[in-house]
């Protein structure tokens, strides 16, 4: 009788333990920067620049970090979502057993890449190329990052929309054969339609993989923290800048401070996806 | 009847009972389908054996057996549905008008539309009552709404749903009831305009209410279609059928028409099944 007990409270500490953790990390980052929020140089949060070394004035305007992060996200899963959607399709739909078989662990594969890899490849492959192809001063930019990062997204993309598509009951498809209608009209109208709320809650969960993916944005955007919508500029994202500057900060100062609200802004960002993910995923009742 | 059927006639007529031609309406010119020693394969496994019968323009053919018979499958043959399972094969022929469906030349997308299908277990899409009956006739490219307006309402009319339905046209079809879920499937296969309905155990699913709806509904839609069924329930075919195909472990035991199948049927076997002394 007690062993049950023990093994009952043993498995409920395990299953809270990632509740706590979470919560913890919650605590720990609103407790460092509270100090910050709650002095009167919050406002410069608000700020449109960036210089948090300065022998004048420091800057702490965290817009051009936020708009960095959603420019590289934006642009990686514009690429990452129709890719990932269409393997997706061809993997569950088209693709013969041997096919599948030889695919699928290729692209599990591809998930378990390290993303300081990847960020190499993107120094010495990529940069090259997008320099010499647009004729740019740097090949570090927004968009090789997005690049990379929707190659890092694509794995989780295409095995959950898979899974969803996968689930389509066969009766619909053969209902829709034998209404006349050729396969692709029936993947474009009956499948896909079907599966619809699982390929967005794949496509959410990709865009919180890339909002939160430091290494490789840190080695290959170039790092400017300006506010710009163009592709070709180099960027600054909220995690590079957590990425590069903690470890240098004065500890207590309003630049140490500070980068725990951009932690904050992150975590509330990615928080928010994976709530909106979840929801789907569970209308659907997966 | 066209004259192209008329054509293959001297090849048909072998395969005809003497007993059909009775005066009845059933000479060879009102055969729709016409199925010549049939062998089907999945793998290696043969599961049909030198099928051979006659199915006739306008009238109810009912496929009888146990489970496992091949008469499914057979039925399936007949719109070629069998061709999305990997690995089956064939040989003999199927004549639908005199033209044989498995030629290389066939359009299935025109063999679908003319010969329809109604599944076992009601499968409506996931959208509204009308988007799945305008299925098919936008994938066959319909466009204007007025037009699809007309083929659903006429759809759902032939299928005795209209006056259910006509108030909920944009709910999602899934919220009907098991019986309106497959008079929907059959509104759905009456929209493309077919000629010939395949029907697989229609009615397995259904309460006796709704059975006795798609029964009744078959008789009327003989007078305008030559519909195939496969039914577990001998009485079923009983009530609904011209004509009864018993099979037996992928054979064709006997074939002729339902009254006499069930009065004198001509073999053992046959008899044995509809008595209930085995299946």
């Amino acid at each position: 009788m007690w062993k049950e007990k023990a093994i009952k409270i043993f498995f409920t500490g395990a299953a809270t333990t990632s509740i706590v953790v979470v919560g913890l990390i919650f605590l720990f980052l609103g407790k460092e920067a509270a100090p910050f929020i709650f002095s009167e140089n919050v406002a410069k949060l608000f700020g449109t620049e960036w210089v948090p070394v300065s022998f004048e004035k420091e800057q702490f305007g965290v817009l051009p970090l936020i708009t960095g992060s959603f420019l590289v996200t934006f642009l990686a899963i514009l690429f990452a979502v129709p890719f990932g959607v269409l393997s997706a399709v061809y993997l569950s739909e088209i693709a013969t057993k041997t096919e599948q078989e030889i695919l699928k662990p290729l692209i599990e594969l591809l998930a378990g890449i390290p993303s300081v890899v990847i960020g190499f490849f993107g120094i010495i492959v990529l940069s090259p190329i997008l320099k010499n192809t647009f004729g740019l001063e740097s090949g570090l930019n927004a968009i090789n990052g997005a690049i990379l990062l929707a190659l890092m997204a694509t794995p989780t993309i295409i095995t959950i929309s898979d899974d969803a598509i996968r689930s389509v009951s066969t009766s619909y498809k053969q209902a829709s054969i034998a209404l006349g209608a050729s396969k692709l009209q029936t993947i474009w109208r009956v499948v896909v339609p079907d599966a619809l709320s699982g390929i967005i809650a794949a496509v959410m969960l990709g865009i919180g993989r890339v909002i939160g993916e430091t290494m490789t944005v840190l080695m290959v955007t170039g790092n400017a923290a300006i506010i710009t919508a163009n592709p070709f500029d180099s960027v600054r994202t909220m995690t590079a800048t957590i990425a590069a500057e903690m470890g240098e900060v004065p500890f207590g100062s309003d630049h140490y401070r500070v980068l725990f609200c951009i932690g904050i802004i992150l975590l509330l960002i990615t928080f928010g996806l994976n709530m909106i993910a979840q929801k789907v995923l569970r209308r659907r009742g997966v | 009847m066209s004259s192209d059927t008329l054509n293959n006639e001297p090849a048909i007529k072998t395969h005809i009972p003497d007993s059909f031609e009775d005066g009845q309406g059933c000479t060879p010119n009102n055969i729709k389908i016409s199925v010549k020693d049939l062998n089907f394969f999945y793998g290696i496994r043969q599961v049909l054996f030198d099928i051979s019968l006659n199915i006739y323009d306008k009238k109810v053919t009912a496929f009888i057996g146990p489970s496992g018979c091949g008469k499914s499958t057979f039925l399936r043959t007949l719109n070629r549905m069998n061709d999305i399972i990997e690995g089956t094969r064939h040989n003999g022929d199927i004549l639908i008008d005199g033209n044989d469906i498995y030629a290389e030349k066939v359009n299935l997308v025109e063999l679908r539309k003319k010969v329809g299908m109604v599944f076992q277990r009601s499968n409506p899409f996931p959208k509204s009552v009308f988007e799945n009956v305008a299925y098919g006739p936008r994938i066959h490219g319909i466009k204007n709404k007025s037009e699809l307006d007309d083929i659903v309402e006429k759809s759902l009319k032939n299928a005795g749903l209209w006056e259910e339905v006509k108030d909920r046209l944009t709910s999602n079809a899934l919220a009907l009831s098991g019986g309106q879920q497959q008079r929907l499937c059959i509104a759905r296969a009456l929209a493309i305009d077919p000629e010939i309905l395949l029907m697989d155990e229609p009615a397995s699913a259904l309460d006796p209410k709704s059975t006795t709806r798609v029964e009744d509904l078959i008789s009327e839609l003989k007078e305008n279609y030559t519909i195939v069924i496969v039914t577990h329930s001998m009485q079923q075919a009983a009530r609904v059928s011209d004509y009864t195909a018993f099979f037996y472990e992928g054979d064709l035991v006997e074939f002729d028409k339902t009254k006499k199948i069930f009065t004198m049927p001509a073999k053992k076997q046959t008899e044995d099944y509809i008595t209930g002394r085995f299946g």
